[in-house]
């Protein structure tokens, strides 16, 4: 069955209809009070500017962002194998039960006694994610998983200075590791050095050793990497950095392959963030809210952002005495709705949760094995090795016998259905596709996923013009990046764009 | 342990795979893993077993049935309030294709989600007197953290002014972010009978080193900052930029900060169609008032308005990625990734279901009530507003006279009346004040039941 998506014609919202036509009802109960303190308020205080917000009917405003959502494409509307973002199926009883107003209403100034059930979940959670990572505590707070190791590495920067060694300035961070790893430590005042992957697809343990010093602060490290390779030689690599007095930083972005199977802080690791919106079933909001959370061995708890829940036998408190704590990353206590939906599927599996990992490296290696032997395919790094949660997988012969690039073959996947898996990533594969089916696609969507690479790579054989030209089947055609992008074309708002509208006609 | 969320769970399935690879054991596939650090028992997580969904439902009803919410509307402030969210809203954001979709990397299959952001950023630049609105950051919070660390960078300055009549969890926040890029937060005294940043301190801290001077207006007290335009006339003076963070709320009242000359404006989405939410998540928002050196700097993702390859169509796409993370790596404004799509989205959704006049009778209802409050607790006299001369927009400060806030709040909360939070929390000498908080959700006779709790309360101090 071929795919269309919906292609509706809907106008930007300052054109749908009449600037002037409705407005959602507000009551004019206090109008007198108002125009009181209002003629306080001196002129330069007053709006004055104009206000460009349509007023529009409700049926339009709801016809306008249900269209919207028709051309938009989720997890539950067809797979998303993008690798390292672990696009599981989010069941809908976690976001039915988090919606309660009994979460949703509660104000964080509200007294401790009052919000004992949110707090007993936030300490529940706490327990359970430092169970999973092997750590001793969690904070919650951070909003995301960048913010996650930002404060990670927030933390190895107060633990070293409180130690008296500021001399301890260099990150560790491989080549292939996420772009926020060296993105987070730079912003927590750190140098990045730079290791390469070795031919097996794990660190260079050599390169490790020739740039670790007495300025190593620390090693941020995913494992499985990016690859989707176990660093096997992990207990070698935490020994190093201990052996600097330099601390272990766990990415934990992704935790799918490896959870309920070997835990981080049995590996060595000190510190550990996760993204509760991967791993945990937490949906990604297109492109966010999330959660972080950040765990910690032992010695390191009184650095954590403050509040972490407490429970003194009797009630949940929020407590805020970390002797040493790097402070508050974000306000208040985290992103608790996304956090109530990873209890409730936490909760939900229990035990189960290792069947998360099985299957989903059973996914991972099983399209893999399909993938690996298509023409113009190659499986860079570690040829003999399995995978974890993802794999990756290069379209440089495919670039150089056809011209149909890395990119090109996501287009094309996009006309059959299915969403891309995430390209050019990790930097260190050329023409990469970086896939992650997660534990919650079916088998025959994975031959379906399968089959549909098979058909790109021949057609692009065949005819490449073929492939170049998608997608056709999407809402738009492939986009223009340059005049998105240049300076002259430019259009962040609707303003930049009537404006070069202006100057066409 | 086969699960239905987990579709090729079932062993015969498991089998099927397992033939393509060649193996007899799943386990297999972790045969690279040292012996010595695998986990050899199960988790201890969850309740012992995986739980049914009537069985979930039924544990977390007891969990959460051990939170209270007060009998009447919240007035508890403190930077987020308990306003309404329209249904309107609540549906757009329940939609599946907006809130299981990724970051819109393949545009060409996103261009609803990409629209609807791009619509978001245009509403809120309007609404903010700015250029540019990225596509959201976490919360207010972050949103004031990425302000003053671009404004560092642009400038080249390590120091920044922030007022005392700042958000207190903000100023920790800048406090914390500042702490890795070496950054010196200075805070600029209160005018204690204003509750207005002090201009003469203000001014007596200015000089050439200063990166930024951040301001709130209306400030954590609730106080319009009536001399908005003069901090940033001086800010302007010394060349530094000026920070400014404003509730959303309040700007079909008040006039934007861009268009008063701020060079950055922060705010928060809550109370815009995002629910409390006990403090997250909701959006911040981060705008720019330069298209050249600010947007250079900016953090975050931006959308951006194009055309289809050789066609006119038109499309939206994000633009100059090559400031973020996944290509600049440690050289990128920021190391946001994920940020509060869905939460912007919503803000969009309500703006546009409220319409410019909408907005502007949603931030008079609030400010009518507000100036209804202080009218009522001058004339019953028992706890007088801290500022009492001062405009104020949805949040007051009230004093107590002695008695100690805290118990005053546990007195209320027992009546089923929830104030807050005590200002002793922040300022230690205020031990005997709180702030108030009162929005659109209140009727007349809340807000003089309020009063009447108050005073039977305080009665006889």
């Amino acid at each position: 069955m071929p795919f269309r998506q919906a292609k509706w014609d809907e106008p930007i919202i300052f054109e749908v209809s009449d600037f002037s036509k409705q407005t959602f009802l507000i009551d004019e109960e206090f109008a007198d009070e108002a125009s009181e303190a209002l003629s306080k308020v001196p002129k330069s205080l007053a709006r004055g500017s104009e206000l460009k917000i349509p007023n529009l009917s409700e049926v339009e405003v709801v016809r306008h962002y249900n269209r919207l959502s028709q051309m938009s494409y989720g997890v539950d509307v067809g797979p998303v194998p993008l690798g390292s973002c672990t696009m599981k199926y989010n069941p809908k009883i976690c976001e039915e039960l988090a919606s309660d107003p009994r979460i949703t209403d509660l104000h964080p100034y509200q007294d401790e006694e009052e919000v004992q059930g949110v707090l007993e979940i936030m300490y529940l959670m706490q327990r359970w994610l430092s169970e999973i990572t092997g750590m001793d505590e969690c904070s919650l707070q951070p909003p995301a998983g960048a913010a996650g190791e930002f404060v990670g590495a927030l933390i190895m920067k107060k633990y070293h200075h409180d130690r008296g060694n500021d001399n301890k300035n260099e990150m560790i961070v491989p080549e292939a590791a996420h772009g926020s790893n060296p993105a987070s430590s730079a912003m927590a005042g750190f140098k990045v050095v730079k290791i390469p992957t070795a031919p097996n697809g794990e660190t260079d343990i050599e390169a490790l050793k020739s740039v670790l010093s007495d300025n190593t602060a620390g090693l941020m490290l995913t494992n499985p990497n990016t690859l989707g390779i176990f660093e096997s030689g992990i207990i070698e690599i935490s020994d190093l950095i201990h052996g600097k007095d330099a601390l272990m930083y766990y990415d934990g972005a992704n935790l799918n392959g490896i959870l309920g199977v070997v835990r981080p802080g049995d590996m060595g690791f000190d510190i550990v963030h996760l993204n509760l919106h991967k791993t945990f079933a937490a949906p990604h909001g297109g492109g966010g809210p999330g959660a972080g959370a950040v765990c910690v061995k032992k010695g390191l708890v009184d650095y954590l952002p403050v509040p972490i829940v407490g429970f003194d036998g009797r009630s949940y408190k929020l407590r805020y005495d970390l002797s040493r704590t790097i402070g508050r990353v974000s306000w208040f206590y985290g992103n608790v709705v996304p956090i109530v939906k990873s209890f409730i599927y936490i909760a939900t599996l229990g035990p189960a949760l290792r069947e998360v990992a099985e299957v989903s490296v059973l996914n991972t290696n099983y399209l893999m094995s399909k993938l690996r032997r298509l023409r113009g395919v190659t499986l860079p790094y570690g040829e003999n090795r399995w995978r974890k949660h993802e794999f990756v997988v290069s379209f440089e012969n495919l670039l150089k016998e056809t011209g149909v690039s890395a990119e090109d073959v996501a287009k094309a996947l996009l006309d059959r259905g299915l969403h891309a898996p995430t390209i050019y990533f990790p930097l260190i594969v050329k023409e990469a596709h970086m896939i992650e089916v997660t534990e919650t696609e079916t088998k025959e969507n994975i031959d379906r996923l399968a089959k549909a690479y098979e058909e790109i790579v021949e057609l692009a054989y065949r005819d490449p013009q073929a492939v170049k030209s998608s997608p056709t089947n999407t809402s738009v055609k492939r986009l223009d990046v340059l005049v998105a992008n240049h300076p002259k074309t430019m259009a962040p708002t609707y303003e930049y764009l009537s404006r070069l509208s202006g100057q066409e006609t | 342990m086969p699960h239905n969320w987990i579709p090729n769970s079932s062993p015969d399935v498991k089998k099927e795979l397992m033939r393509e690879l060649g193996i007899s054991d799943v386990l297999d596939l972790f045969n690279d893993i040292p012996p010595e650090i695998m986990l050899n028992r199960g988790l201890s997580v969850g309740f012992g077993k995986p739980l049914t969904e009537y069985g979930v439902r039924r544990l977390f009803n007891e969990i959460i049935s051990k939170n209270r919410l007060s009998t009447t509307p919240s007035f508890i402030g403190g930077g987020v309030c308990q306003h309404y969210v329209p249904s309107v809203v609540k549906a757009v954001l329940s939609r599946p294709e907006f809130y299981t979709a990724y970051t819109p990397y393949q545009a060409e299959i996103a261009q609803g989600l990409l629209q609807a952001l791009f619509e978001y950023q245009s509403l809120m630049a309007n609404l903010y007197g700015v250029k540019i609105v990225n596509a959201s950051m976490y919360n207010g919070s972050t949103a004031s953290a990425e302000a003053v660390l671009m404004a560092a960078r642009v400038k080249k300055r390590k120091k920044v002014l922030v007022s005392d009549s700042v958000h207190p969890e903000i100023i920790d926040v800048l406090r914390s972010w500042g702490f890795g890029a070496g950054l010196e937060i200075v805070k600029v005294r209160v005018d204690l009978k204003s509750g207005e940043t002090d201009l003469s301190d203000l001014r007596s801290k200015l000089d050439q080193n200063v990166a930024a001077v951040f301001i709130q207006t209306p400030n954590f007290f609730g106080v319009v900052e009536s001399a908005i335009k003069e901090i940033i006339d001086e800010t302007h003076r010394f060349n530094a930029l000026s920070i400014v963070y404003s509730n959303p709320l309040t700007l079909g009242v008040f006039e934007a900060p861009g268009n008063l000359g701020a060079d950055i404006v922060v705010g928060d989405v809550q109370g815009l169609g995002i629910s409390l939410n006990y403090g997250g998540p909701s959006a911040g928002i981060l705008g720019i008032n330069d298209d050249k050196e600010l947007l250079r700097q900016l953090p975050g993702r931006l959308i951006g308005a194009t055309r289809t390859q050789g066609g006119d169509e038109l499309g939206f796409t994000m633009i100059l990625q090559t400031r973020e993370q996944h290509i600049k790596r440690e050289k990128a404004t920021s190391n946001i990734t994920t940020n509060s799509s869905l939460e912007a989205v919503g803000a969009a959704v309500y703006l546009t279901l409220l319409g410019s006049q909408g907005l502007r009778k949603l931030g008079e209802a609030i400010l009518g009530r507000t100036h209804y409050l202080i009218k009522r607790l001058l004339s019953a006299g028992v706890a007088e507003p801290l500022f009492p001369e001062s405009l104020h927009f949805r949040e007051v400060g009230v004093r107590f006279r002695g008695k100690d806030a805290d118990q005053v709040i546990k007195s209320l909360s027992s009546r089923g009346i929830g104030i807050g939070p005590a200002l002793s929390r922040f300022y230690r000498e205020l031990s005997d004040c709180s702030l108030v908080c009162v929005t659109e959700l209140h009727a007349r006779k809340d807000i003089d039941l309020l009063v009447e709790v108050l005073e039977e309360a305080l009665g006889g101090g």
